[in-house]
């Protein structure tokens, strides 16, 4: 059985004036004042990679919010490292009743919904909790095949891989380039939660009688 | 001045496997009999050229009964220079068959000038006919006693299992075809009508395959028979992705016995190793992958036992746990000496 799902969320948050350009803030957009958002020269692969995750949000999730003085900005000192470990969520928030299906966290880092609750993921070069370790192939096989490290567990909601995954090559290259160049930030993101606690899987036991 | 941040989110319950299909463009035949398998559909007899295989330790899929064809193009041969990466010639087309009590599913492969098709084809229930099926995969319904459906890959899991190591072939490889076969191999159905190395170099559809795998066989050098079957079922249901190579590699984790690496990768790799997942009930305690002398606190054994679809291993294709490996590994871990992994220390 296939569920698909597909929410917008538009979320006006109070302070975004004060996010930096380099966290994907008002500041570079043009309709803030500032100048438009060009793609760099294509050869500075690493300035390719900062302008295609600021344009597409990605530290919107992965870069946790935190209380400003006028509203929540995202933490300059955590960019893109993923859901905080000392914000420790071992059991999923019951959905007010209603037509609803997802909640987030107030960092905007942990989700909930009918597939479990994730955590967005350390995408710092940080080698124990990051992709340090990662290489190109590992991860553009991640987003082509939305499975965690290529050929992992599923990618689960809502990170949007399948809008991702129509990136080309060059483009991945792109970004995995940027993301191996932010500073490391240790943060052991939890593992997802599945929505229920796997109990009595089936086993070849009873096949075999 | 209020910002509006609008995501747009895609979300995929875990059951979808409708994630983009990334291999080389390919128009599958409609049906299996275009792909030209069996000459003689009533008795099921395969046609001229194609050869019947029989990996020793073959992939558990839910207890499904398989049998495996390859064809080589004629005049061509497939060329075993690396022992670990065999090449095969453009044209190579290879069949796996799934049967539960019938024939199921078959799935076909072939390899084109621009790289390696996939396709998999759903047998009627009277098994006349077999038809494409969606390249987005799905569960179909099959008749065991567990009630668990048989997961049919989608097109980007045949790349994600397939596309992941040195060659796409899995089963048909050096140690997989050896005749010196682990008689403590789970699952392992050999036929008369198989093919193995000899036969195969014998025929001329191997080629220079080094005299010293024909003169000494390979195998897993166990410590004791129940190690040696128990590496072989990490090698054939796990090593296609935790290999020395591929998406994996970063993690270096290597399941795979690939070469005369001594000792085995498998060994050095897992035993008293840290890992990155947490065992339920200790999500903030480090683990070991394999914990020697202890089945209960070794990573590897968990995530064979799980089959939610976060922790299961292997995480495609399986909806039932394999008892008798579950019983196979864990004897394996109990029966290992504390200090087995500075033994084997390179």
């Amino acid at each position: 059985m296939r569920v698909n799902f597909l929410i917008i969320l538009a979320l006006t948050l109070t302070a975004c004036d004060e996010t930096p350009p380099e966290l994907g803030g008002a500041a570079g957009h043009e309709e803030s004042g500032g100048a438009p958002v060009t793609a760099p020269d294509a050869e500075d692969r690493v300035a390719r990679g900062r302008y295609i995750v600021n344009a597409g949000l990605c530290g919107d999730c992965h870069t946790p919010l935190t209380m400003g003085p006028s509203g929540p900005i995202p933490d300059a000192s955590r960019l893109l490292s993923g859901h905080p470990e000392t914000i420790v969520l071992s059991a999923a928030p019951s959905l007010p009743p209603g037509p609803w299906m997802a909640m987030a966290s107030d960092t905007m880092t942990a989700w909930s919904g009918p597939w479990g609750m994730t955590f967005t993921a350390n995408l710092t070069p940080d080698e124990e909790t990051g992709l340090g370790r990662w290489n190109e192939e590992t991860f553009i096989a991640t987003i082509r095949n939305g499975r965690h490290m290529g050929v992992g567990r599923p990618l689960l909601p809502p990170m949007p891989f399948q809008l991702i995954a129509n990136y080309s090559d060059d483009d991945l290259r792109a970004i995995f380039a940027y993301l191996q160049s932010i500073p490391p930030v240790r943060n052991r993101v939890p593992d997802p939660i599945p929505p229920v606690t796997a109990a009595g899987a089936a086993t070849s036991d009873s096949v075999d009688g | 001045m209020p910002a509006a941040l609008a995501l747009a989110c895609s979300l995929v319950a875990l059951a979808s496997s409708g994630a983009p299909v990334s291999q080389v463009a390919f128009n599958p035949p409609l049906t299996l009999r275009e792909t030209g398998l069996y000459a003689d559909w009533e008795r099921f007899e395969t046609a001229e050229g194609i050869f019947s295989f029989s990996p020793q330790y073959p992939l558990w899929t839910d207890g499904a009964s398989k049998r495996r064809f390859i064809a080589i193009p004629p005049g061509t041969a497939v060329d075993a220079s690396d022992a670990d990466a065999w090449r095969f010639p453009v044209g190579t087309r290879i069949w796996k068959e799934f049967s539960f009590g019938r024939r199921v599913e078959t799935r076909y492969m072939v390899l084109g000038p621009d790289g390696w098709r996939y396709a998999t084809y759903l047998w009627s229930e009277d098994e006349r006919e077999a038809v494409l099926a969606d390249p987005r995969g799905g569960d179909i319904a099959v008749d065991t006693s567990t009630g668990a459906p048989h997961a049919v890959p989608s097109t980007s899991d045949c790349v994600a299992c397939h596309g992941n190591g040195e060659t796409p072939v899995l089963g048909f490889s050096l140690l997989q075809l050896s005749p010196d076969r682990d008689p403590g191999a789970l699952h392992s159905v050999q036929r008369a009508e198989d093919v193995d190395l000899g036969e195969l170099v014998r025929i001329g559809a191997l080629v220079n395959l080094s005299a010293r795998f024909l003169a000494r066989p390979p195998r897993i050098a166990g410590r004791t028979p129940t190690e040696r079957a128990a590496l072989g079922y990490l090698h054939g249901n796990c090593g296609h992705c935790h290999r020395a190579s591929g998406a994996l590699s970063p993690l270096g984790m290597q399941l795979a016995h690939e070469g005369a690496a001594l000792p085995e990768p498998a060994l050095t790799t897992t035993i008293n190793r840290t890992s990155g997942f947490a065992l339920p009930g200790a999500p903030h305690a480090p683990a070991r992958r394999v914990d020697p002398g202890h089945p209960e606190a070794s990573v590897v054994l968990a995530r064979m036992s799980a089959r939610d679809p976060l922790t299961q291993m292997p995480p495609i294709g399986t909806h039932v746990v394999d008892g008798e490996a579950v019983r196979l590994v864990a004897d394996w871990i109990r029966e290992l000496p504390p200090s087995r992994q500075l033994e084997n220390e390179p």
